[in-house]
């Protein structure tokens, strides 16, 4: 039986009320991951952090697109600043649920459901984004930045203690000239409603047209979100032409687990479709980045 | 509890709510607003819809708390002053609402849409539209209601659906009238069985095997009586009459004695004064159970030393159809095709979930309230495990949110009437999403094995065929199904050899009943298939080959009938080809802007009986009215489960009483008011229903006639009914003075008449089988992408022969929604089981078509009339949702060179099949 269902207003004292219920209070987004798994939906009291002062939009702030804990994929997907400085988040929050989901979930929820395909987490790794995970002890509120990757210990298990601790925020630093990110998926029309595959990238070019810098996420490839950091360093250096996004997709190919997931994919299906997800985001960020050359040259 | 102060459309109202409370509980049960709807509970479906400050949430995952002081938009608020809302009024006019249950959610998100955007394209309709399902339209409808209302709303005149172009109409019949009951629906007045609330009600809830077969030993409800709030917990040993139940075979425990043999099995049931309450008391409990052995595979059902499901044997029914000689057949032959192919268990997904009030009345009789295909089979089957006369129970049809054959079985009826009966209180039985897919009958998974000889110019000579249908636990209408399976197995054609053998089987699985095609959809897949492979094999075009062989006046079918009359197979199937000659592209064609992909069409024909056929007695009645206020009343117990059936009764009763349609009302599916009607199945009830409907109109006026030719003072057969009113040259009357006229002379003007169809014979003793058919032809355009297997159906070119269409508008609603349940059949759907264990469980793991699933639609309405039908028709309700699998299983062969042999089709294995060189 729930208790409680209470929405705080400042984070201060989100995270004094789970240090009040020691445990028996949990944090809640939207609600759409949390709500429709009856097994595991029992928390007697409910911390709803979507209306915290300050952590319900998206702003730069220090140099870094800096997004709350309380906004949701639908104004990620929306948002033009975000469409500009890590478009990969707008294509891949926008394609999850509907809108009605899109209206209440939120980013900090599909990282903390911690689940390796996560579309929007995927985003995010692939950005080089990080949380801030905050929590209260000995009287007051503590916050510290962590590198997304460390939010994950294994499918659906998070290393952030949604009982305790809050993802407070995210960030990363917004794509600049030469540079452009995208995401790209596969979902299968029966069964689960998972994406089978997903792919996102984020290219830095330079004057010459060379990879200076990339940042590529893949799911399912593991238990946790994974970073293709073989794959990386096989760009840098590299003009993004048919030879390189066919050795690329080998190297991808080489370093990454994929599973069969009975209803789901085969790994030989994953296997094919990886290099096409790979191909789609990568030369997707090579156009992109064409672009804001272009916008920042003028 | 705690506080919760909201504004509700306009008004501001408070409430002590549950913490837990969701918003559609608390807008349904805290505030009475029950046009807000439930089909899941779990943020798929989003017919809960409602906008809180303006944005559209699903409300059954909203924390009602989490509304505090917001704006809450619900489809009640939508009608402002009395005017319906141009959604409102355009989705009527469209036709976009069929059951209704949905459509309050459409009509929210529709909204939110539209206050955002004013001029939506199509590309947008169907972006915010996209998890809000529906599953009778098909959304064509939906779309173009939503651009016409856009229009409206900028001021524009409004842009009417487009229809068909059909036979000139009569006064009423064969014009789009609206549907009488779209009004309800659309501001969500409509009650459905769950928006019903008695006083002192209690809550039901059931509890099922959760394992697929084993012994019983013990059950122990001592623990769940105890706990505070229960009032009772029922076992086998509390069903007073028959232990089982069944619509053809007494069969299914109404609570399980001996062993379970599905995990959907009811054991246990509890009344108690909450919800929550009955389903902690489930789980409280106790049942030790022996595993046995699961048998989960049709053909494996049939080896000897299978374990058996059911004492006789796992073999319900083996169905035997055979015509000429097929060796001699398959010698004739120039080329053979042999083929093995699968369907899948597929599940309805009605957005209404089950549920049935019971309730004792206060003379002791028992009423129950339920949504039911088949109202008087729930009273037969109520009384008889009630151990009481059926004239002690009454059935009272309430709306039904969609059914497709999924609620002709008895779900919760005994079940609540059991517990009333018990307890003497009211018992609401609701099940939720995840309950409904364990526990009911879902289309038959078919393996198939085909052989089909033909000569080098395509004329078939042979076709051997043999089936093998997983029925699941129990019998429910199995060997219907199979039989129509069978005896439709070598699809509409003329063949002169077949033989046909097809094994109705009783595995572990969640039985397999009654389902929209009714295994006609699952044997065209497989013979539509053959022929294309045929055609490919002999060069020949697939439109040819189908022209060739289609049956016409004179053919015999393969069960020995011969037809004779209304067989519009041809002019479908060229109807079809104009068309696509009309579309200009070629048969297979890529795109330069879509390097990755392939396009390609394909095409299928279908045919499908009207009616039960085969030597059952095919019959209903109608009861009509006249009133003295000049307004009529249609009275049967026949199910209106979105097909538009109340339209078609008033339409055809306003025809022959010459009254406004407007003043004809339909009074269904209440056993102490209606008289049976018959099933509602088998695409039958326009046929048989508004035959009873039309013939006792006919004599309500005969007796009208005589009573108005009196007073008139003029011969009887000269006598006009128009407009309420009975003329004679320049003389009239109005009609609601004839009945008081009538009253006054101590004539009735209430009558019925119960209609026969048709005598038709049983399977293997030739003549006719059914006493109509359907029949129609599609082509389906296919998008395939090469790198990654997807499969998108782009258009479906329909051509129908419904013999003639009473109502267009309805007509056009049946065909549509037909071709998206069929593509759904192809591309989605797919209700999994492991080892009789489903893993559908809950609706995220059941994919319908959604609105983008949608593909451009051109559809043709042939009318070859049928003599005996009214006004020529037939059955429309299942022709349409039969070939369109099959038109897109070509169009993915034509497109990629790959055959799909199993049901859906799945884009993993296609993409590995397309690389094998
Ligand atoms: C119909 C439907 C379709 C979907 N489609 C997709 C899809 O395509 N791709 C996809 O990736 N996902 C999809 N999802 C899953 C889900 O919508 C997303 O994962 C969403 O982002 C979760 O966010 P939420 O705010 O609703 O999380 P919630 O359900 O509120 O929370 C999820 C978990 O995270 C914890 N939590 C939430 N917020 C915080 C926080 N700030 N700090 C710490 N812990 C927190 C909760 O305690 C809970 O354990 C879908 C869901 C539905 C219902
Ligand atoms: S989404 Fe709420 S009832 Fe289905
Ligand atoms: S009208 Fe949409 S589900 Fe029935």
């Amino acid at each position: 039986m729930r208790e409680a269902y209470l929405i705080p207003e400042t984070l201060e004292e989100a995270t004094a009320l789970l240090a009040r219920y020691q445990g028996r209070a949990r944090v809640v987004g939207g609600g759409t991951d949390y709500f429709v798994d009856e097994a595991h939906n029992g928390a007697p009291v409910l911390i709803d952090v979507t209306r915290l002062r300050g952590l319900r939009e998206i702003r730069e702030e220090h140099g870094y697109v800096f997004i709350g804990c309380g906004v949701t994929h639908a104004q990620i997907a929306a948002s033009a600043l975000l469409q500009q400085s890590g478009t990969a988040l707008v294509e891949a929050c926008g394609q999850i649920g509907g809108p009605q989901v899109r209206n209440v979930a939120t980013l900090a929820g599909n990282i903390a459901h911690a689940l390796p395909a996560a579309d929007g987490t995927l985003a995010l790794l692939a950005l080089g984004g990080e949380i801030q995970v905050a929590w209260h002890a000995e009287g007051e509120l503590r916050a510290e930045w962590w590198p997304l990757a460390r939010a994950f210990k294994g499918p659906g298990q998070s290393a952030v203690d949604s009982t305790r601790q809050i993802i407070a925020a995210m960030r990363f630093k917004p794509t600049g000239a030469g540079e452009a990110s995208a995401f790209a998926r596969v979902m299968r029309p029966q069964g689960v409603a998972l994406p089978i595959m997903g792919v996102a990238a984020r290219l830095k070019f330079d004057a010459e047209g060379r990879i200076e810098a990339a940042a590529i996420a893949t799911g399912p490839a593991g238990p946790v979100p994974f970073r293709a950091v073989q794959t990386e360093a096989f760009l840098i250096g590299r003009m993004l032409d048919e030879a390189t996004l066919d050795e690329a997709a080998q190297v991808l190919l080489g370093e990454v687990h994929v599973r069969t997931s009975p209803h789901r994919a085969t790994a030989a299906y994953r296997r094919a479709v990886l290099p096409v997800l790979l191909r789609r985001a990568l030369t997707q960020c090579a156009t992109r980045a064409q672009r804001t050359l272009a916008i920042h040259e003028r | 509890m705690a506080r919760l102060t909201l504004t509700i459309n306009g008004e501001v109202r408070s409430a002590e709510v549950a913490p837990g409370a969701f918003l559609a509980e608390v807008l349904r049960e805290t505030f009475g607003l029950t046009g807000t709807k439930i089909g899941c509970n779990e943020a798929e479906c989003g017919i809960c819809t409602v906008l809180v400050d303006g944005v559209p949430v699903n409300s059954c995952i909203y924390p009602a708390l989490k509304a505090n002081g917001a704006h809450v938009q619900t489809v009640e608020g939508l009608a402002q002053n009395g005017q319906l809302h141009p959604l409102q009024q355009a989705f009527i006019e469209h036709g976009a609402v069929q059951c209704g249950f949905c459509t309050p959610g459409l009509l929210m998100t529709a909204k939110a849409l539209l206050d955002q955007n004013p001029n939506p394209s199509e590309d947008d309709i169907k972006h915010a539209l996209k998890d809000t399902y529906c599953r009778c339209t098909g959304y064509v409808s939906v779309i173009s209601a939503i651009r016409d209302a856009a229009a409206r709303l900028r001021g524009e005149p409004p842009i009417p659906p487009a229809l068909p172009h059909t036979r000139e109409p009569l006064r009423f019949v064969g014009r789009p009238l609206p549907r009488p009951d779209a009004v309800a629906k659309v501001t969500g007045a409509a009650k459905y069985t769950d928006d019903y609330v008695f006083p002192n009600m209690l809550h039901g809830a059931t509890l099922r095997a959760g394992i697929p077969h084993a012994r019983i030993k013990r059950i122990d409800t001592s623990k769940a009586k105890a706990l505070p709030g229960v009032v009772a917990v029922l076992t086998h040993e509390d069903v007073p009459g028959s232990k089982n139940h069944g619509l053809v075979y007494e069969d299914w425990p109404v609570l399980c004695y001996d062993k379970v043999r599905y995990v959907g099995d009811a054991v246990a049931i509890v009344a108690a004064e909450t919800r929550e309450i009955a389903e902690q008391a489930i789980k409280l409990i106790e049942v030790e159970y022996e595993p046995l052995p699961v048998v989960d595979d049709p053909v494996a059902a049939l080896a000897p030393d299978a374990p058996k499901v059911h004492e006789q044997g796992n073999l319900l029914k083996h169905i035997h159809v055979e015509k000429g000689d097929i060796e001699q057949g398959f010698a004739e032959a120039d080329v053979i095709v042999e083929g093995e192919y699968q369907t899948a268990t597929t599940e309805h997904a009605f957005l209404e979930p089950e549920c049935s009030i019971g309730r004792v009345t206060e003379d002791g009789r028992i009423e129950v309230y339920v949504g039911s295909q088949i109202p008087y089979a729930d009273r037969r089957q109520v009384a008889k495990s009630l151990g009481v006369p059926e004239e002690q129970v009454r059935i009272v049809g309430t709306l039904i949110g969609g059914g497709f054959g999924g609620k002709e079985d008895i779900a919760g009826q005994i079940h609540a009437a059991l517990l009333a009966k018990v307890t003497g209180r009211p018992v609401k039985m609701l099940y939720r999403r995840s309950e409904s897919l364990i526990f009911h009958p879902k289309r038959h998974a078919v393996k198939f094995k085909v052989k089909v000889g033909a000569k080098r110019d395509g004329t078939l000579t042979a076709m051997r065929i043999e089936l093998w249908g997983d029925t699941g636990a129990y019998a429910s209408l199995g060997d219907k199904v199979m039989t129509r399976a069978a005896t439709h197995a070598s699809g509409p054609y003329e063949v002169p050899h077949v033989k046909i053998d097809c094994y109705a089987v009783y595995t572990n699985n969640v039985p397999a009943g009654a389902f929209r095609g009714f295994g006609v959809t699952q044997s065209a897949f497989a013979i539509e298939s053959a022929i294309d492979e045929l055609a490919h094999r002999l060069g020949i075009s697939p439109i040819e080959i189908r022209r060739k062989n289609a049956l016409r006046i004179g053919s015999v079918t393969n069960t020995g009938a011969v037809i004779r009359e209304s067989v519009g197979l041809l002019e479908c199937i060229e109807r079809v080809e104009q068309a696509l000659k009309a579309e200009g592209t070629p048969w297979v064609f890529r795109k330069p802007e879509q390097p990755n992909k392939v396009y390609a069409w394909g095409f299928a024909a279908a045919y499908k009986n009207t009616g039960l056929g085969g030597g059952a007695p095919d019959r209903s009645e109608v009861e009509v009215e006249a009133f003295e206020d000049g307004t009529a009343e249609v009275r049967t117990s026949a199910a209106e489960i979105g097909q538009g059936l109340v339209g078609v009764l008033a339409s055809i009763a306003a025809e022959e009483l010459g009254v406004p349609y407007e003043n004809v009302r339909v009074l269904l599916s209440d056993t102490d008011r209606t008289p049976d009607g018959g099933p509602t199945t088998a695409s039958r009830q326009t046929f048989v229903t508004g035959n009873a409907a039309r013939l006792a109109s006919v004599k309500l006026r005969e007796r009208l006639a005589a009573v108005a030719a009196e007073m008139l003072d003029v011969p009887v057969e000269a006598l006009r009914f128009e407009d309420g009113y009975v003329r004679y040259n320049g003389k009239a009357v109005r009609l609601a003075e004839v009945v008081r006229q009538a009253h006054a002379e101590g004539i009735s003007t209430r009558l019925s008449h119960l209609y026969e169809a048709p005598k038709t014979q049983p399977l293997g003793t030739g003549g006719d089988m059914h006493f109509a058919f359907s029949y129609a032809a599609q082509a389906a355009l296919v998008e395939v992408d090469l790198e990654t297997g997807e499969v998108n159906c782009l258009k479906v070119i329909s051509a129908t022969d419904v013999g003639r269409a009473i109502n267009p508008l309805a007509l056009q609603g049946q065909i549509e929604g037909g071709i998206v349940m069929c593509l759904g059949n192809a591309l989605t759907e797919e209700f999994i089981q492991e080892k009789g264990v489903p893993y559908t469980n809950r609706f995220a793991r059941y994919k319908m078509p959604s609105i983008r699933h949608t593909p451009q639609i051109t559809s043709f309405i042939v009318e070859d009339p049928t003599a005996e039908g009214p006004y020529g028709a037939k059955g429309v309700g299942e022709i349409s949702s039969i070939p369109t699998t099959p038109a897109i299983t070509n169009a993915i062969f034509a497109a990629t060179g790959v055959r799909v042999r199993k049901l859906p089709v799945d884009q993993d294995a296609l993409l590995r099949a397309m690389r094998v060189p």
